[in-house]
């Protein structure tokens, strides 16, 4: 399989504080994988210092043996909830439609294929019949199935989402793991951001584990294990055994 | 009536007219984009600060519209150290600058020149537009008008997910810049018609109305223009009728349609509202 991702010895900072340290991981195409880790982890930021939106104190992270700036055009982003203004005035249809702006470059203008697109997108996380709402006119759900829908225009080889999951109805989190899950089946790298523990085996192939340095990444199996969690959460993790975790 | 009849024998009040026209529209483009990114303060401040611009042009003998250029661009960038720099927090670091700005303007005026001119410059005299203002104002107008369409995807995706631009690769600091730059030109072509104090009201005002009536960008923009617009003819034919400075009449013009949309708005209008509100609790009661 060919290497999406390859992270050595990262260091991130935000305003002057060190957040992350000592991160090095790599995972290959075709990979779903869980970035989890306690409040406060730097789960968020880690996700940033990937894109190369905060600057690394140190360290390399390399995309399929490039920079992140010779990809760029193929990452999608989908950013918490909370980070969105839902009164702008914006209707679905067109919010998906961004999704194809990194493909047309400065100056050209989405065309009616590119409108047809967007529509296309939308129905796959069926949210057609409301393409012409006002966003903030959403559920939390149907919110960020629009936004996945956004993601899936932009025919991306990297997704990001930072905490997909929070806050909205089980149909949608279904409809959006199993779009996520079709991706990775098509060779796609995916990275969510994620604090239930509950569904992560469920859920995901690969996983990152961190409180503000790396606890430990790589396939669920190896990482999802009472002493790495416990480790990384620093208190007895009585819960543990109801999640289905041997302890 | 009698107006339409001095607008045609009157040619100052000609270039008055054409002049507040292009300023509505101007401010109400520029002030969308300065409404949904919450730089509404910031907006003030830079407006403000190109007044030491504009004394130091007078000194040295230039168009004000080159001095004005800079301290607002310096402004833009004054206020970005501060706040990324240090612990000040954003609106505090623009309130430090510009009121900085603002009172070494204040002080080069009067040194410079007589009171009656830091009034005009303060208020704005929209009758006393030359030619050669008329001119700079169209030109400006015709730059920033250019800018937003050309590009208007980039503004657009920057104002809504600046993340996600980010990751895509869009320099988004450079977009927060380019406004700002866009924002100084739009109040040196407004110093005229409404002056520095009130500029924010012709940004902000009509914008805001706008926004309460459509859930469209492009919509918001084209009303927000139309409504900057019919504020600064209503302003300057109040103010040619009733001998007033123009700034604080354009200023209540675009605040008295401003309160009719946010009463009246079909969507976001108190009285719908209520309206609404009082027949859904009668059905729950039922």
């Amino acid at each position: 399989m060919k290497k999406a991702i390859e992270v050595s010895d990262l260091h991130v900072s935000y305003h002057g504080k060190q957040v992350l340290e000592h991160v090095s991981f790599q995972f290959e195409c075709g990979n779903l994988i869980g970035i989890i880790g306690p409040n406060g982890a730097g789960k968020s930021t880690m996700l940033k210092g990937l894109l190369g939106l905060i600057p690394k104190d140190a360290g390399s992270i390399t995309f399929g043996n490039e920079h992140v700036d010779a990809v760029r055009k193929k990452i999608a982003y989908v950013p918490q909830r909370s980070n969105i203004d839902w009164d702008f005035p914006i209707v679905v249809k067109d919010t998906v439609l961004l999704g194809t702006y990194p493909r047309l470059g400065l100056f050209r203008r989405p065309k009616k294929a590119d409108k047809e697109w967007a529509l296309a997108c939308l129905e796959k996380v069926g949210m057609e019949e409301y393409a012409n709402s006002q966003i903030g006119e959403l559920s939390g759900g149907q919110q960020q199935r629009v936004f996945l829908a956004r993601a899936l225009a932009q025919e991306a080889a990297y997704f990001f989402l930072d905490e997909p999951f929070v806050g909205i109805d089980v149909s949608s989190e279904e409809v959006i793991i199993k779009i996520l899950k079709d991706l990775r089946d098509e060779g796609k790298t995916i990275f969510v951001v994620h604090h239930d523990l509950t569904k992560v085996e469920k859920y995901f192939d690969g996983l990152v584990l961190i409180n503000k340095e790396l606890i430990d990444a790589g396939p669920v199996k190896q990482v999802f294990q009472p002493e790495k969690l416990q480790k990384a959460y620093q208190s007895p993790f009585t819960g543990l055994g109801m999640l289905g975790v041997g302890v | 009536m009698e107006f339409i009849q001095d607008l045609m024998n009157y040619g100052f009040l000609q270039k008055a007219f054409v002049t507040s026209i292009m300023v509505g529209i101007i401010c109400g483009v520029i002030g969308s984009f300065i409404v949904l990114r919450g730089m509404a303060l910031m907006g003030d401040a830079i407006s403000h600060a190109v007044l030491p611009g504009v004394a130091i042009s007078y000194m040295l003998g230039i168009n004000y519209f080159y001095g004005a250029v800079v301290t607002g661009v310096l402004t833009a960038l004054g206020i970005g150290v501060i706040s990324q720099n240090s612990r000040v927090k954003s609106d505090s670091s623009i309130g430090l600058v510009f009121s900085a700005f603002f009172a070494l303007g204040i002080i080069l005026i009067t040194r410079a020149k007589s009171a009656t001119d830091l009034t005009q410059i303060l208020f704005g005299n929209v009758l006393s537009v030359r030619t050669s203002d008329m001119w700079l104002t169209l030109i400006v107008g015709a730059v920033v008008l250019l800018a937003v369409i050309i590009f208007y995807k980039e503004l657009l995706v920057s104002s809504f997910d600046e993340t996600m631009a980010a990751a895509y690769g869009l320099r988004v600091r450079l977009i927060h810049y380019g406004i700002m730059v866009l924002l100084t030109l739009v109040t040196v072509a407004s110093l005229q018609t409404v002056g520095v104090i009130l500029v924010v009201s012709m940004l902000i005002t009509p914008a805001s109305t706008a926004y309460l009536l459509t859930n469209r960008l492009s919509v918001m923009i084209g009303l927000a223009s139309f409504f900057g617009a019919l504020s600064a003819v209503l302003g300057l034919y109040i103010s040619f009728l009733y001998n007033m400075p123009s700034g604080p009449v354009i200023a209540l013009a675009t605040t008295a349609i401003f309160i009719i949309a946010f009463i009246f708005s079909p969507k976001q209008g108190v009285l719908w509202r209520a309206v609404r509100g009082n027949r859904h609790r009668a059905a729950i009661g039922k």
